[in-house]
């Protein structure tokens, strides 16, 4: 039970509100590339496609993948992250479409 | 090119993998291939149809109709699944025995197909309607190399469609009175690692806690872009770093379907 509880901990506040960030897609590029977020918490991250073609938000590290679809946003939900460098891409596009967020 | 064979190979992986075990998995019953196919023609039916409504859906329940159209897709995929082992089960014992007879056809599979073709259309239809969006992206492009990300698709179903069939040609060299254990084992942990991931895109829409986020990290021994990796990814639901509410829902769906085959086992009818 005692593990439980520390397990559901990790899990990050309930009622605070989630920290927001937007990133946009522009010509297939990620802008901003690199995003800094709190370690610790859930983040809500709202990617932003202004191209007319989908792209898929793709990250092993982070442990999604997500369907964007042309001239409109996705909501993804990532972490609670540990301290760290977690590359993301657009699968659809991946030599330009690269990004990172940064967990400190 | 290249990127593109990847990317259709890594989403045809998992539904040319369950086509390939389930094909081995009704080896003896009349007619299947028929059942396969319709159940993959299905399924890429349903993807088409899927990637036109895909936008509408996604905007649903607050910009998660993505993940629960998913979540949905997977967890009826899973049960099917699992309704085919628990049957295989209590009659599986019977149709081997059959099938030894002089490779004699079995008819009366009919529940086992009706639950793998079911699990076959819902499979090819969730991985195939991610392709279909890429390649209408392609389509839509102005992209100068748009001929070739084509060929590198076409390459990448080919490669997809190779691996199921690998899967398929491996599993015919069992013999029959192991096929079964065997394919029931394969079919299991395909399951479980779709319940996996039914807790991983609840998770990315906020549905579900990530509870100890990851639980371990492999990555760096095997990184889940790695052909090992993705190859145990589609089989067995393999991730470098998995939240410990993915690593409870695989591990309860493996005892929850191995109990109810085990139940199923001990109450087989009389042949």
């Amino acid at each position: 039970m005692k593990v439980l509880l520390a397990l559901l901990s990790l899990s990050g506040p309930v009622l605070a509100a989630d920290p927001e960030v937007t990133i946009q897609l522009h010509e297939h590029h990620f802008a901003p590339s690199e995003i800094k977020v709190p370690a610790g918490t859930k983040v809500k991250l709202i990617i932003d496609n202004q191209d007319a073609t989908p792209e898929e938000f793709d990250s092993f590290a982070l442990n999604r993948e997500k369907i964007v679809f042309p001239n409109s946003k996705a909501i993804v939900f990532i972490g609670p992250l540990k301290p760290g460098r977690y590359e993301f891409v657009g699968e659809f596009n991946q030599k330009t479409a690269k990004g990172v967020v940064i967990a400190e | 090119m290249f990127a593109a064979t990847l990317i259709v190979f890594r989403e045809s992986l998992e539904a040319a993998l369950v086509i390939g075990i389930v094909a081995a998995a009704t080896r003896p019953i009349a007619g299947r291939g028929w059942w396969i196919a319709l159940g993959a023609g299905a399924g890429v039916a349903g993807a088409v149809a899927v990637a036109a409504v895909a936008r509408s859906i996604s905007q649903l329940a607050g910009g998660s109709g993505q993940e629960l159209f998913t979540a949905v897709v997977l967890a009826l995929a899973v049960a099917m699944l699992a309704w085919h082992n628990v049957w295989m089960a209590s009659h599986g014992r019977q149709i081997a025995a059959q099938a030894r007879d002089l490779g004699k056809s079995v008819a009366r599979g009919e529940v086992a197909l009706t639950a793998i073709v079911t699990a076959i259309a819902l499979t090819v239809l969730r991985e195939g309607s991610e392709t279909v969006l890429f390649l209408v992206g392609i389509a839509s492009s102005a992209n100068s190399s748009r001929a070739a990300m084509v060929i590198g698709s076409v390459l990448g179903l080919v490669a997809g469609g190779a691996a199921g069939t690998l899967m398929y040609v491996g599993l015919l060299r069992v013999p029959v009175h192991r096929l079964f254990v065997v394919t029931g084992w394969l079919i299991l942990l395909l399951a479980a690692g779709m319940a996996g991931q039914f807790a991983r895109v609840l998770i990315q829409a906020d549905l579900l806690p990530a509870l100890a986020s990851p639980l371990w990290d492999t990555s760096s021994w095997m990184p889940d872009d790695s052909v090992l990796g993705t190859l145990l990814r589609a089989l067995l639901g393999y991730q470098a770093q998995p939240t410990a509410t993915q690593v409870l829902f695989y591990v309860a769906a493996l005892v929850l379907i191995s109990a109810a085959m085990r139940r199923a086992q001990s109450r087989r009818p009389a042949a």
